[in-house]
This record gives C-alpha cells, structure tokens and sequence, in this order.
C-alpha cells in the first residue's frame, strides 16, 4: 500500500498538486454475494471515481476502495441503506501523502529517533547510528559512553540517562546479551527511546531521574550479534576462540563469578551453556564488572532476555533464597500483573532456581552478591510458538507491555534506597 | 513415584487452537517417564473432554493447493530471521509443528523441553498415490540446555489420515558454528 501511495505522489507531483485533499480509503466487509454485486456496481459508475485498491471477491473478505472527497457522501449513503459493513482506514489520503513525502526527505537530512522504525529488527550498524541519533535528540539527558570492547574488538557502548548530579544512585538496564534473542535489542531501543521521551511527561520517570541515574547497555555482546546477521541466526554465545577446541564462544550468561563452575553450566567449549575457561573471561562481561564495581553505587540490574514469559530473580546457582525473597516475589508478582494488564500476556515470576532451571554464573546472581538488592531478569514473549523468531510485528506490543512492570520495580528501586 | 518403573505425572490442561484462541477444549492426561531406559520415550495417556474443531475445508484448500502446483514445493527458513513466515507457508509451518510434536515426544524425558525453533528446508517428495509427503530439516531447540538441535523428518498426509512421521534423525552440528 505504501509503495502505491508513493507512486500516487509522484503522479500527483507531476501533474498538479493536490490531488487527493479530503478522499477516504474504505475498507469495506461484504456479508454475502448480493452485497459483493452492490460494491461491483458501485465500482462500474464511473461519475464516482471509486478507486478499487482491492477488488470484492468472496464474502468476509474485506476489499479497499479510495472514495474521491466528493462522492464520499453517495458512497457512504449506499453502504449504510444496505447494512454493508466498512470502517475509514484513511481518513485524508492527501494528509498520508504529505506525511510521506515530509518523511522521505528527512531521511535524507540529520535523522529524527521520530523516524526510526521501531517495529523492525535492525543491524549492529543501524543500531549504533540510532544510539547517537537519540543523544542528539535529547542532549541534556542522554549521553553515550565505551567501557570497553568486544573479543572482535567492537566498541561496548553504554547509554547514560542523567539530569546532573555526582555518582547518584543508579539503575543498570542490559539487553542482547544473548545474541539470538532479538526482541531484546528491539525492546531495548523502543525502551531508551521511551525513558527519554517520558522524562518531563511521566511521573514516575521524572521522580526516578530526577534523583537517580539510569545506565543502558543495548548490545552486550555485539559480536554474537554481527554473526546472528551474517551466518548463524541461532547464535547465543560471544565470538572468542577456545584453546584446544574448534568450538567458538563462551556463554556471557554464565561467565560471572556467581557459583561459578558448577552443575548449572558446562565445561564443554561447544556446549551452548559453556562457562568459559575462568570467570570474567569474556571481555563483554568484565567491562561490565568494572563499571558495575567502580560505580559503585547501582541499585538494581534488570537483564533482559527471551523467550519464556518469565520474571526472575537471584539465585540459579543454589536453591537458598535470597534474604529478600519475599519483598522480590512481591514485587515480581505486582510487574507481571500490570504486564498482563497490556494485552492479557502471561508471565510466571519467581527465583530462577524454581522457575526456570538450575544456571549458574549469571548477571543477576552476581549483582546480587555484590551487594545489588533489586536484580531482576526478564524473559521477554514467546513461551514457544516463535521462539527466537518472533514476528517483528511483535515488537512493540511486546515492549509496550514490559514497560510499565520495569516502571514498577524501577520506583520500587526509588522508593526504597538503601 | 513408581518403584522400579519411573514417574508418573497426572495432568489436567486446557487445549487451545491456534488459529482460534477463544476456541478451547479440557483434556487430562497421565505421563510415565520409564526409570533407567533412557531411550524408551515415554507413555502418553489423554482424553479430550468434548470435540477438536473441524479443520476439513482449510485441509482441503492446502491439500488442492499443493496437488496443482506444477513442481514439487521447495522452502527454506521458515519463519525467516524477522519471524515472517508468507502466507502460502503458513500451512507447511502448521504440518512441520504438528510432526515435529511426534519426534519431541519420541525424545523427551524428565529434563528436556523442546519447541520447533525453525524449517531451515523443506522439499516435496513425488508420490505416485494421494499422499502428500514433504523431506523437511528443522531446528529444535532445547531449553535446558540451550542447544540448537537440527534433525530431518519425513511427514506424510493426507486430509483424511493424521499425520505421519515415517523417518526422522537427529543431525550433526555443524563444526563451523
């Protein structure tokens, strides 16, 4: 539809302007065969202009007709008398137009995160250009920063969300970890773009940075990434060489010294949970360890990942609970029920232990242990039908949903500073 | 616990259809994992409580569908990267889901959760009789272990027959991922 509309444009741009100021797309349902012979007729008087972008064929199947402004009045007369059924899909066709062009042209000057298509999945490049696109959009409250690289030497940005301060408390936000689990990048920019959009709307956003910061890695692990792209779409682990092994990458989700080594990751280089030969091997993880250390003053972690629908907090390398077990579940319990406010989506919370599966070495349990109080996974949707390719129509919804239960512990992080 | 036999679970769940999330059905079951044997898939009892949606008239449509085509049917990454999958294959998705539900249970245990990650190829094979058979190769994922499992099977069927399995077999990983 898109590509007619550009091609209507250009038609238009060469013979006059204005075209199609006030015409509507109807988007109409016949019910049964008298009807589809109505909307025939309707397209065969020719003194109405209707323009058929689908043509009726076969009841419950719905056809699109752009009506010229002047016959939408008859048009809509004859399909109310006859109980056809149609909804306005556009409302101005000229509007759309102008929006297109408006948009095709500043694509060309200096991007807008306005214009960035958040319902795609988007390559390691685009997603470091958009990374400065949004600190020049939002100058005074995002700035970007390396902690380091990648075994491939890529640059390990990190996004900073601050309205001033000295070391403030901080809340350290990671996606694309895993490289696979694409949706996470995906809800990651939709998120950054979200937090600083909200600062100066939201409440609660604006309470939160106000007195805290908030850290953003989007791409932990861009070399794992760059090979979901150019070779292997299933890829989880880093990109670094074992010795002695033809088998490449360490899992960075079991890299962390937290019950490093034991029964809930593997020793084995082409194990897909492969701990790597020590802990903090992996240069992704260790960048994060320094800064987590150094900073000394994050509050809270919140990892993300997919697919399983699933809030988690420490530990996955013993089944003890941590000593605020309860105040964590609580807290979980309340995010899942106003995710599943969204769009009825249902997650199961609680230790990842108990809830998932025995791992050791991760992000979380290591947070934890280094003092951080509030550390939380999430696993983003499906629960399996997609998995790991889960429709980019997806994308939002899926990031909309999440983000009033991240708003959630986030000022829960606020309101009980520690 | 069943000495010196396995575990038995006792399920009671809600099936849901696919295409049709307000369609339901209740149905109970009882899984007995075998101790020891760990190459013995396990027993499956179940009743459906009430009827499974007649699928007769989609069934037909794909079954036509595929019988016209003038060379046999050949796809690869299905759903691709994006999670597309084209409309015509949506119903070669539905047929490898179903079959692949045949060889996760033949390889289940106690410790394992599989889902069908994705079709890498899927290749028609000419039958001289009614049946439709396709030659798919497919990733399994499992969630325990992570692991990307690849495996081929051959699915036969027909709209009057339920699917077949007639030959599947894990496959080797590929040393260069």
């Amino acid at each position: 539809m898109k590509i007619l509309l550009v091609f209507a444009a250009f038609v238009a741009a060469t013979c006059s302007e204005q075209l199609f100021v006030g015409d509507q797309v109807l988007r109409i349902t016949p019910s049964d065969e008298e009807q589809i012979a109505l909307l025939r007729m309707l397209g065969e008087q020719a003194e109405l202009q209707a323009d058929f972008w689908h043509h009726p064929t076969s009841p419950g199947r719905p056809t699109d007709v752009r009506v010229p402004f002047p016959s939408l009045k008859t048009v809509k007369n004859l399909l109310e008398c006859n109980s056809i059924s149609y909804s306005v899909m556009i409302e101005d066709v000229q509007e759309l137009l102008d929006e297109e062009k408006k948009t095709m042209k500043s694509r060309r000057r200096v991007r807008s995160t306005n214009t960035f298509d958040f319902a795609s999945y988007h390559t390691l490049e685009e997603i470091y250009d958009w990374m400065d696109t949004l600190v020049d959009n939002h100058s005074s409250l995002v700035s970007k920063f390396q902690i380091g690289e990648s075994y491939e030497n890529r640059p390990l940005y990190v996004l900073k969300f601050s309205t001033g301060g000295s070391n403030r408390s901080a809340i350290w936000l990671d996606t694309g970890i895993h490289s696979r689990e694409w949706i996470t990048q995906a809800t990651g920019i939709w998120t950054a773009n979200k937090i600083a959009e909200e600062y100066g709307q939201d409440p609660s956003v604006t309470a939160i940075l106000d007195s805290m910061d908030i850290f953003f890695e989007i791409i932990i692990n861009p070399d794992g990434f760059a090979f979901t792209h150019s070779s292997n779409r299933m890829w989880r682990k880093t990109r670094s060489i074992n010795a002695g092994s033809h088998c490449v990458g360490v899992d960075p989700n079991r890299n962390w010294d937290a019950g490093f080594g034991g029964s809930g990751s593997s020793s084995n280089p082409c194990s897909e949970t492969y701990r790597g030969p020590y802990a903090h091997s992996e240069s992704e993880v260790k960048a994060i360890v320094d800064f987590i250390r150094s900073h000394g003053n994050v509050k809270s972690v919140i990892s993300f990942h997919s697919y399983s629908q699933m809030l988690l907090f420490p530990y996955g390398y013993k089944r003890a609970p941590v000593p605020n077990h309860q105040e964590l579940n609580e807290l979980a319990k309340k995010a899942v029920s106003n995710l599943a406010a969204v769009y009825g989506t249902k997650y199961t919370y609680g230790s990842i232990v108990d809830t998932i599966y025995m791992a050791d070495g991760t992000t979380v349990d290591w947070a934890y242990d280094n003092g951080v109080k509030y550390s939380f996974t999430f696993e983003l949707r499906d629960t399996g039908r997609y998995g790991f390719l889960l429709p980019s129509t997806q994308i939002i919804p899926t990031a909309t949903e999440t983000w009033p239960a991240l708003l959630d512990i986030m000022v829960h992080v606020l309101e009980h500073p520690y | 616990d069943i000495d010196d036999v396995g575990h038995k679970y006792h399920l009671e769940l809600v099936l849901e259809d696919v295409l049709d999330k307000d369609s339901t059905v209740n149905c109970t079951a009882e899984v007995l994992y075998h101790l020891g044997n760990k190459n013995l898939p396990p027993d499956v009892q179940f009743t459906i409580e009430g009827e499974l949606k007649n699928a007769d008239e989609a069934d037909n449509i794909f079954y036509n569908q595929i019988k016209s085509l003038e060379k046999e049917l050949v796809a690869e990454n299905i759903p691709d990267s994006h999670g597309n999958v084209p409309p015509e294959m949506e119903p070669i998705r539905l047929l490898a889901w179903v079959a692949s539900g045949y060889v996760i249970w033949q390889n289940s245990t106690e410790n394992t959760k599989f889902q069908l990650a994705q079709i890498k190829h899927v290749k028609q094979v000419k039958r001289s009789d009614e049946y439709l058979e396709f030659d798919y190769r497919i990733l399994l994922h499992e969630m325990v272990s992570q692991e990307i499992i690849p495996w081929q099977m051959t699915v036969l069927w027909h709209p009057q027959h339920s699917v077949q399995v007639t030959q599947d077999s894990r496959q080797p990983k590929h040393a260069s991922e």
